[in-house]
């Protein structure tokens, strides 16, 4: 078995599974948001109108909640979503809740690693698609809707048909200004929005392993937008080492004895290898993530804002990259970055980031989804054009139906912030 | 299952046009209903009052955020089946377990012969779509499927049989 059907079988309490079997699998972590929230507080009322008790959850201590969407609240639904949550958490004892202006909080799928709420080897649920990021850390990570979500609050476990599983192997280290983000693009664009559909999607190689653990994260999180039920990365010492800084040597033990892993007859639906060398900065043109190609082939393409945001792309390792870009530069459109967490957002006023981005004539805002999903904050208008680190530019996403998206690395949306136009990061050297 | 079509010509129509993320914030199933498509089609909801209440696309309808909304506003401006040549799997899961509407994955020719506004059958139990007095097959649900569908949710079917 891989290491998704070996999650799987445990989970299920099964010898062994194969690719199309249908399993209920036990969860170990489960995560709302303040959508997919008073998704299931919705769900939850129409259960108790048809006389299902939702008097309490399975295990108060698995669950965890995230203010990513709608904060700060822009109006009254949004507010009124957060009051929701806070009455939910306090109703049903959820003591893992991330509350806006106090102390951490922000992104759900940011938090899932900053503050190592997921170990490797567990199925973690969460009500939003971009659940699949923290299969990065080794997890049977998976979105699912609020019905879905209010059965795992309710019983501890769900169903799951298992994926067959493609492998993605990049060999070799990329060359300087190649991001993760540059190499998912790239996936994407040969193997489309649903080149992965209701698969797992797996990463390896010598230039995988090489990678930070903040850059793996962007792989798997993309792995979405291939339509993928999950993203993994069989956990290695950076891992383990990435949740001992966070949650100290206990936690760094616990993520080590509890790792899962394909065994010698592991098998694969399909093999693809990259070689890292010829990899090279990219965008996804409006409107699809797999309307990709390389950034200097949309050198002419002018722009009206830079985003460097979201769970994709603002995590310190981007914001540290597009740093690097901006540094001593000025931006020649509206530029925006918003740190994905609290954690992030004051190491980046720590390191010095936050002046560098100043300087640059950047605006630092909150963590928040804001714009990344055209909720609020910073969305385009009518013909607007943006190059954003976020991961969708299907109509609309970002604002209004005719605005148009780029999606890039935080290196090109920062050296195109710099130019005005789509810019490859090693044309301003 | 009876209805006239409503056909869109094209792959990949994604949650973000089927409810836009600015409703995300809502959560009354009629409001949303009131909004549905508007990403899209500005005439759907006058397609859809007007009978049409199957929706018929391309491949990988649905795709995108995991947003429960996106069915329940289908559902709730009249859809009561998508007929498309593919789903993405959290769209499905969620028409499914919440049993807000019928998902029914068809073939090339079915997509190839129904025009809009033609008068559908969709018969579950024999698998087929029929349009225009001709029938077509359509991919077999698997088993977990239909025991949800039939059950009316995953909350009336359960996951201990």
């Amino acid at each position: 078995m891989n290491v998704t059907e070996r999650i799987l079988a445990r989970a299920s309490g099964r010898k062994r599974v194969e690719p199309g079997d249908v399993v209920v699998a036990g969860v170990d972590k489960a995560m709302v948001h303040d959508v997919s929230g008073p998704g299931v507080i919705k769900v939850f009322e129409r259960l108790r109108e048809q006389g299902i008790d939702t008097g309490r959850l399975w295990d108060p201590s698995r669950v965890w909640i995230a203010e990513d969407h709608f904060v700060p609240s822009a109006e009254k639904a949004s507010a009124e979503n957060i009051v929701k949550l806070q009455d939910f958490a306090e109703k049903y004892g959820v003591g893992r809740h991330f509350k806006y202006g106090m102390g951490q909080y922000g992104i759900c799928h940011t938090l899932s690693h900053e503050e190592a709420m997921v170990m490797p080897g567990e199925v973690y649920v969460g009500g939003d698609s971009h659940t699949n990021t923290t299969g990065a850390l080794g997890a049977f990570a998976c979105g699912l809707g609020h019905t879905d979500v209010a059965y795992v609050l309710l019983h501890g476990r769900i169903w799951f048909k298992v994926p067959p599983t493609a492998l993605f192997v990049l060999r070799g280290a990329p060359p300087a200004h190649v991001m993760a983000k540059d190499l998912i693009l790239r996936i994407l664009g040969d193997i489309g929005t649903d080149g992965a559909a209701y698969g797992a999607m797996q990463f390896a190689g010598d230039g995988v392993y090489g990678m930070p653990v903040e850059e793996r994260l962007t792989l798997t999180n993309m792995t979405t937008e291939a339509g993928a039920k999950n993203g993994i990365i069989e956990p290695d010492r950076r891992v383990f080492d990435y949740i001992g800084e966070r949650a100290g040597a206990g936690a760094a033990r616990a993520a080590e004895a509890g790792a899962a892993y394909g065994d010698g007859d592991a098998s694969y639906e399909s093999t693809r290898e990259y070689d890292a060398a010829e990899l090279e900065p990219m965008v996804a043109s409006p409107f699809s993530p797999d309307n990709v190609g390389p950034a200097r082939d949309s050198s002419s393409v002018e722009l009206d804002k830079a985003y460097i945001g979201s769970c994709t792309g603002a995590k310190m390792h981007d914001l540290e990259a597009a740093a690097r870009v901006l540094k001593g530069r000025t931006v020649k459109v509206r530029t925006e970055v918003l740190p994905a967490a609290m954690s992030i957002y004051r190491r980046a006023v720590e390191s010095g980031l936050v002046g560098i981005f100043a300087a640059a004539g950047a605006v630092v805002g909150p963590p928040t989804c804001g714009a990344c999903c055209g909720a609020h904050m910073g969305v385009l208008a009518k013909g607007e054009v943006c190059v954003s680190t976020t991961n969708r530019n299907f109509p609309g996403r970002m604002g209004h139906p005719e605005s148009r998206t780029y999606l890039a690395s935080p290196q090109v949306a920062a050296a195109s912030a710099v130019t005005g136009r789509i810019t490859d990061p090693r044309d301003l050297d | 299952m009876r209805g006239r079509a409503i056909k869109y010509e094209r792959d990949n129509i994604d949650t973000d046009v089927i409810i836009p993320g600015a409703y995300l914030k809502v959560h009354d199933y009629d409001e949303l209903g009131r909004h549905a498509m508007e990403g899209l089609d500005p005439r759907f909801r006058e397609r859809a009052a007007a009978g049409g209440s199957i929706i018929v696309a391309g491949r990988n309808f649905g795709c995108g955020s995991s947003r429960e909304h996106a069915p329940i506003a289908l559902s709730r401006s009249g859809i009561r089946a998508v007929a498309a040549l593919s789903f993405a799997r959290i769209f499905y899961r969620n028409c499914v377990d919440g049993a807000f509407l019928l998902p029914v994955e068809i073939g090339g020719e079915a997509y190839a012969a129904i025009s809009d506004g033609d008068e559908l059958e969709i018969d579950t139990g024999a698998g087929t779509i029929a349009a225009a007095g001709k029938s077509y097959p359509t991919r077999p649900f698997s088993d977990i499927i239909s025991r949800i569908i039939a059950a009316g949710g995953l909350f009336k079917a359960g996951l201990d049989g």
